[in-house]
């Protein structure tokens, strides 16, 4: 029920805040969206569409903090690797700490 | 497509499931609030990526699962009249009411339709003006700013034909829900987020200092789910009860104010009944007395309905995370998705059918 899908927005009409309407591509199915939420979004922008409104634009740099998690724990999982002196102690290693 | 398909990396999933079986050194249970989520979870077999000491409770996060049966009984004696066309989201059709459900009233001639958004409803108004068109308001806080609009256009247009059966509920009062019950055994919450794309964090911070659990506003993709239950497991490990948002490429701390201000000029929060939890004091929305004329409850005169719930189905203890759904001796036999004797094996978001789509029952040893 909650379901929400990002996609871009390719146009607006209106001008009314609580009545613009934006086409929206969700990765090319096209349909149109009520902008009243989200008076900043821009074309090129993209939205969270739930029943017909955007609820919120996507944040593009706080999208990629989960891949930068991930390089980190990857990091550190090497120097894990590298700090080990034999087989695996079980102890978390003062890296992680 | 972007901000989909990245998410759904297996080797990121994976990564994630290692550090979560690193941190979970006690048994701990999670309920995930979301049906989308419970979805999600089962669709990817996520728990199964889970260490055994760390278990998934599916929660009340599905609208159309929590919708009593008196309200489904009121949508369904309006949605007979002659002059009514009485619209809703599709997954309301076959939840059943005490007799029957919306697709036999429409079997039988009435007019019921699937709309796609509450503004759909009121464009039939608009073009039909010789009928009341009536718009089944479900949903949590994400939904209720589509209904607030189409109710504040409705005024602002002037439109007197159009009428909304309101059964919205909040997310924070059912979560208290859980965790003041006697016997809860949740240790810690994945928040919904498109919940809390509209409404922010800021209601949660009360619900983990008074109840010292972990709460972690979580989205809907499968990394995002298991990065979610890794901040909710770090923080059990840690001894810490805080509210995160690991989904923060949609949810700001404040939400959305536009959003909630338009919440607040249609709607007032009143005490609801939610299916198999009871009555929840102040867990829902309904008109406010300046949108008075818009309530379907008073135009139709259905007010005063009052309906006991079966008792077979045992939805109410799977919405608390007590059974597991094929734990239910009705479950795949005589309750099925064609068949359902509950909401939760309506939607494709409640426990009963996820679990019915994607895991049966566990299969017994050949004799």
């Amino acid at each position: 029920m909650c379901l929400a899908v990002p996609g871009k927005i390719i146009s607006i009409q209106g001008e009314d805040p609580l009545s613009r309407i934006g086409k929206i591509d969700f990765g090319g199915v096209l349909k149109e969206a009520s902008l009243a939420y989200v008076p900043e979004a821009e074309v090129g922008d993209y939205v969270i569409v739930h029943v017909g409104f955007a609820l919120n634009r996507v944040d593009e740099a706080e999208a990629q903090k989960v891949f930068e998690y991930l390089r980190e724990m990857d990091q550190l999982a090497e120097l894990d690797e590298a700090e080990k002196p034999g087989p695996a102690s079980g102890e978390t290693p003062p890296a992680v700490r | 497509m972007k901000f989909i398909d990245e998410y759904r990396d297996a080797a990121a999933a994976k990564q994630l499931a290692r550090q979560i079986a690193r941190l979970a050194t006690r048994p701990w249970n999670l309920m995930e609030v979301c049906g989308g989520q419970t979805h999600a979870i089962l669709k990817f077999g996520l728990d199964e990526l889970l260490p055994p000491q760390l278990s998934l409770i599916h929660g009340p996060g599905c609208p159309v699962c929590v919708t009593p049966v008196e309200i489904i009984d009121k949508a369904l004696e309006i949605a007979a009249r002659p002059e009514v066309i009485f619209t809703s989201f599709g997954d309301m059709l076959r939840v059943p009411g005490s007799r029957q459900d919306l697709l036999s009233v429409k079997a039988r001639g009435g007019d019921v339709r699937i709309v796609y958004s509450p503004l759909d409803a009121l464009k039939l108004a608009v073009q039909n003006p010789g009928k009341e068109v009536v718009f089944f308001g479900v949903g949590f806080e994400t939904t209720a700013p589509a209904t607030a609009m189409a109710v504040f256009q409705a005024a602002r247009q002037g439109v007197k034909n159009f009428s909304i059966l309101v059964s919205h509920v909040l997310v924070p009062p059912a979560i208290e829900a859980v965790l003041s019950s006697a016997d809860n055994r949740v240790h810690g919450f994945l928040a919904a987020g498109h919940v809390c794309a509209v409404m922010g964090c800021e209601e949660y911070h009360p619900l983990a200092a008074k109840y010292r659990v972990p709460i972690v506003v979580t989205g809907f993709e499968p990394v995002d789910i298991l990065q979610g239950i890794l901040m909710c497991v770090t923080q059990l490990a840690e001894g810490r009860a805080e509210v995160e948002n690991q989904y923060s490429r949609a949810v700001r701390r404040e939400g959305n104010p536009a959003a909630q201000k338009l919440i607040r000029e249609v709607f007032r929060v009143v005490s609801r009944k939610w299916r198999g939890l009871g009555e929840i004091p102040n867990s829902g929305l309904g008109l406010r007395e300046s949108y008075a004329a818009y309530d379907a409850e008073h135009k139709f005169g259905v007010a005063g309905l009052v309906v006991e719930e079966s008792s077979e189905c045992r939805s109410g203890e799977v919405l608390q995370g007590k059974l597991k759904p094929y734990d239910c001796p009705a479950f795949g036999t005589r309750c099925t998705p064609e068949h359902p004797l509950g909401a939760t094996m309506v939607s494709s978001e409640g426990a009963c059918a996820a679990y019915y789509r994607y895991r049966r029952a566990p299969v017994p040893p050949a004799s």
